[in-house]
């Protein structure tokens, strides 16, 4: 346990969504073990006592994150949640509620209903019942929806002109963050393909995983992967992580002769028909870059569609970045999903957005092209927000 | 009263009477409904003998039954096991749960034993008890066939009349209320058949916007989970989607569990059920996974158990043997699961290679009791124990083993040794986060922190089979989002936590009843085979033998979490924490 906890503590300063110090995380079997002493251990030893659960976490989130939530938390307008309208809130979070102070009893009522809760002035407190893993991802799904929120919300009230100092000072500062990150960032050389062996494209999907992840195109760890290769698409598990991919990579025939990739990510429909389209593409990356989710998520005619509470499913616009197509459909399969709507829109396309979700695109013989497709179709929505709103 | 009829129907078969109890709101909400309010009414009588006059044949439904709750269509049937002397319980999918709800009634409670066979038909207007004495031996099929498809049926075939412990009650034909011989408590009270025809109504919801609200948002999970819905998943391949899983990360129980590889995996799995029987999607009333398979000529396809346990186990080679056996068990109304580890344990003791041939024969012989089925039918462990080889008996509780080896995930393994019926998968299915990697993945060679998990998943598939749901929609859902559905429904305002509350009195409720039995830690044990011999290394996999020594200390650990004492006994203080003094 002890192990479980330090190996996602260190993924919250990898990630940036925490600082080192900051993290305080406890998961219990038989017997309770933390990763540090705190003023705040007590507390939360009573919610574990509280909840059936095997894990915690509280942590103040790092900037931009936490004037992000500051801001969230003191404009709810009368509501004891946050309501992001993204796709991670609306399948795994549905709302973000905020309690008073950090008291136990408190916290239990909220995390009775929620998979986590924002408690002003100490963070974000969060639960696992298997493994301190969900802490972490909890945790980062919250700061990424919280984003979101923010800049979607920013960009409404700009346009109402009601935008205030405190917003205009959170948002120059979240961008400059990110910008310096991403100009920071030092590219690795990816391999080049096509790949003639079944490990080859193994390592590489491994390689680009990493490099999803190491870049922030993701929130936790989510995203997916894939390469053909002869009959078969090789694809990440279903949450398993970008970044450590080695062993959670299913080989999935395209006759569907074995079910050994029953633990293949949601998204192997699409996958599977995005790499037998007429494009002839070998590569599909998937991440979460957020203002590639942010602006899927801006529309001009929201307030007089009659479709928009139901954007994220029913949209009949054709809308565009640029050249980036935008589409409805949530995760997975079903008549709403992902797997009708992206495989046609991506076909001559270097990628697609999917509403509040994220970014596909496609590599035509290695993950060179799809992670530039990537990086550059981001680069292109931060700075289609920036001219947006400035 | 939302979400139950607030009515138990009381029927004693002895006198060939029956009455109405009003149940109070107070008791719904302390154990929900299925699973729960089934231990609520065994409790009292637990120690009797299954074929004793007092003994009751439990079934009940819960709130969500009869709504557009997804997986709603399930129910619990229970009794005290004749082949374990446990807890027996099954939870049963079919039209069975909402027909009884539909007749108005949350649960219906049979005791006594009726002087000749009977079937008994319960509809709104009550109830009426039907000579049977012609249907003595008639299979689960010609049952079918014969009783109206409008309403549902529980039945029993000829194996539960014939003795075999593992006897199944058998629901609309071929969905089985299995695993622990309820069908020989029904025989005991002469009961062929029940029948149950309801009106055409549906449970009355205090807020059917909420309801539709959290149906959505489980839809929306389900959508998203590769396992059930995906290409490859259980919508598409059934349960059978499971066996090339396994076989790949070789924890499939092959030779009588002494190999964990079976070589002719490939050319065995759902692929080739499909490709060999052209099969159509079926299911529970009320589901739209639609799991159960149905082949051409309206074959009922196997189950990943029955899969694997009539290929690899028996080191058979041929499909339609494997569906052949299905169709012997389910007509003849029998565990598929005691089954083939019965005959695992046969082949063993007699050194014998089963051809086919053997396998159907044998079948046979066990639900007619002729042969050696004499003594198979008492199940892998009597018969281990007549035949002087306790070693080759693969089970726990003497219940036979599913079809993941426990030398393949340490939680399974940990779940077999300390459910309340035996070696069930379905307890805990830690498979959900070992093999399945939901809600994330854990280390399916070590016991670390698998004493809790296991002891929460325990509470969370007891609430959710009280509820009732499907546990299969549990690998996308939580209770997080039953508890809105839950709400809508009743009207009561709750959370997965307080669920999860009931969920952990409902399963210490059993480990009260077991107690009550005589049953302690000596008897929270796996088959020696787990911790002696390795199994099928291979493809970069080691499967050592389990560590004894870890094992124990996970089971003493879980003993800690779940609040007995060190030799598995409840403690006072937790009963009264629970409510249960």
């Amino acid at each position: 346990m002890q192990s479980l906890i330090e190996k996602y503590v260190g993924k919250l300063v990898e990630q940036g969504v925490c600082k080192a110090e900051e993290p305080l995380m406890g998961s219990i079997d038989a017997d309770l073990v933390w990763n540090k002493r705190t003023s705040e251990n007590k507390v939360l030893e009573r919610v574990i006592d509280g909840l059936n659960i095997n894990s915690i976490l509280l942590s103040k989130p790092s900037e931009p994150y936490a004037s992000i939530i500051n801001f969230l938390i003191t404009n709810l307008n009368g509501c004891d949640v946050i309501y992001p309208q993204d796709c991670e809130t609306r399948t795994f979070l549905h709302d973000i509620p905020v309690v008073d102070d950090l008291n136990s009893e408190m916290i239990i009522t909220a995390l009775k209903v929620r998979k986590a809760a924002i408690i002003p002035g100490y963070g974000i407190v969060t639960y696992g019942t298997v493994s301190p893993e969900q802490t972490f991802i909890t945790f980062s799904s919250v700061c990424f929806a919280c984003y979101v929120k923010f800049f979607t919300d920013y960009y409404r009230d700009i346009k109402n002109a009601c935008n205030t100092k405190r917003q205009d000072e959170i948002y120059r500062n979240a961008i400059d963050i990110y910008s310096k990150f991403i100009k920071n960032f030092i590219l690795p050389k990816l391999y080049n393909g096509p790949f003639e062996s079944s490990e080859r494209v193994m390592e590489a999907m491994v390689q680009a995983g990493k490099l999803v992840v190491d870049l922030r195109m993701v929130d936790s760890f989510f995203g997916n992967i894939s390469y053909k290769y002869g009959d078969v698409v090789y694809i990440s598990q279903t949450t398993s992580s970008l970044d450590e991919l080695s062993g959670c990579i299913d080989p999935c025939p395209l006759d569907n002769s074995t079910c050994s990739a029953l633990t293949a990510s949601s998204e192997l429909t699409a996958h599977k028909a995005m790499l037998c389209g007429e494009d002839d593409k070998l590569a599909v990356l998937h991440g979460h870059p957020k203002f590639s989710v942010i602006l899927s998520m801006l529309c001009d005619d929201h307030e007089s569609c009659e479709l928009s509470d139901n954007c994220h499913i029913k949209c009949s616009k054709e809308r565009f970045i640029n050249d980036v197509p935008i589409v409805p459909g949530e995760v997975g399969t079903g008549k709403h999903g992902l797997c009708n709507t992206l495989p046609p829109a991506i076909n001559g396309r270097r990628g697609t957005i999917v509403y509040g979700h994220g970014l596909f695109t496609l590599g035509k013989k290695d993950f060179v092209d799809a992670f530039e497709n990537l990086l550059d179709i981001e680069k292109m929505c931060m700075n289609e927000y920036k001219q947006m709103v400035e | 009263m939302y979400g139950w009829t607030g009515k138990v129907l009381h029927i004693d078969a002895t006198k060939r009477k029956y009455e109405i109890e009003s149940l109070p709101l107070s008791v719904y909400k302390k154990y929900i409904g299925g699973k729960g309010l089934s231990g609520y009414y065994l409790k009292d009588h637990v120690s009797a003998e299954y074929d004793s006059y007092e003994m009751p044949l439990i079934f009940f439904t819960g709130p969500l039954n009869n709504t557009i709750s997804p997986t709603s269509g399930r129910m619990t049937i229970m009794s005290r096991s004749p082949l374990t002397g446990t807890v027996g319980d099954a939870s049963v999918g079919g039209k069975l749960g909402n027909q009884i709800k539909k007749a108005g009634y949350d649960g219906i409670i049979v005791s006594g034993k009726s002087s000749s066979l009977i079937g008994i038909r319960i509809s709104e207007a009550g109830v009426e008890f039907v000579d049977a004495a012609l249907l003595k031996g008639a299979t689960v099929s010609e049952m079918n066939l014969k009783l109206s498809k409008i309403g549902a049926n529980a039945v029993i075939g000829p194996a539960a009349e014939n003795g075999v412990m593992f006897s199944n009650i058998m629901v609309d034909g071929h969905f089985s209320a299995g695993r622990n011989g309820l069908g020989l408590i029904m025989a005991a009270k002469q009961i062929k058949y029940i029948y149950v025809i309801g009106n055409d109504a549906t449970t009355e919801v205090f807020d059917k916007n909420k309801l539709k609200e959290g149906r959505e948002e489980v839809l929306r999970l389900v959508s998203a989970s590769p396992a059930l819905m995906g290409d490859l998943g259980i919508s598409n391949f059934g349960t059978g989607a499971l066996y090339d899983l396994m076989d790949s990360r070789r924890m499939m129980p092959t030779d009588n569990f002494r190999a964990t590889s079976y070589r002719d995996a490939k050319r065995m799995n759902a692929w080739n059920y499909d490709n060999l029987y052209d099969y159509k999607k079926k299911g529970c009333s009320g589901c739209h996974i639609q799991c159960k398979k149905v082949g051409k000529n309206s074959v009922i396809m196997p189950e990943f158990e029955t899969m694997s346990h009539f290929s690899a186990l028996l080191e058979n080679r041929s499909i339609e043997t494997v569906v052949d056996a299905n169709v012997i068990c389910n007509d003849m109304g029998m565990d598929t699961i005691s089954a083939a580890v019965t005959l695992g344990c046969y082949k063993e003791i007699s050194n014998k290679k089963l051809t086919p041939e053997d396998i159907l024969l044998l079948l046979n012989d066990i639900a007619m009791s002729t042969g050696e089925g004499r003594e198979l039918k008492l199940g892998s462990c009597r018969y281990a124990a007549i035949k002087s080889v306790p070693y080759a008996s693969m089970t726990v509780k003497k219940m036979e083993l599913p079809g993941y080896d426990p030398r393949g995930a340490y939680g399974m393994a940990l779940a077999y040794a300390t459910s309340t019926r035996g070696a069930c998968h379905l307890r805990a299915y830690p498979i959900s986060h070992e093999i399945l990697r939901k809600p994330v993945v854990t280390d399916r060679f070590s016991f670390s922190g698998k004493a809790r998990i296991i002891k929460i998943s325990e509470d969370v598939f007891a609430a959710v089979d009280s509820l009732v749901a499907c546990k299969f929609i549990f690998f996308a859902a939580s209770l997080e989002e039953y508890a809105k559905i839950f709400y809508g429904v009743t009207g009561i305002k709750t959370s997965g936590q307080e669920l999860m509350k009931c969920g952990e009195r409902i399963y210490y409720n059993e480990r009260i009843m077991n107690a009550k039995n005589g049953f302690a830690a000596i008897d929270d044990d796996l088959p020696e085979r787990f911790f002696i011999e390795a199994g099928s290394h291979g493809e970069g996999i080691c499967v050592p033998p389990l560590s004894r020594e870890d094992f124990l200390e996970a089971k003493a650990n879980y003993y800690k979490i779940r609040g007995l004492d060190d030799n598995a006994q409840p403690k006072k203080k937790k009963m009264e924490e629970l409510g249960l003094v």
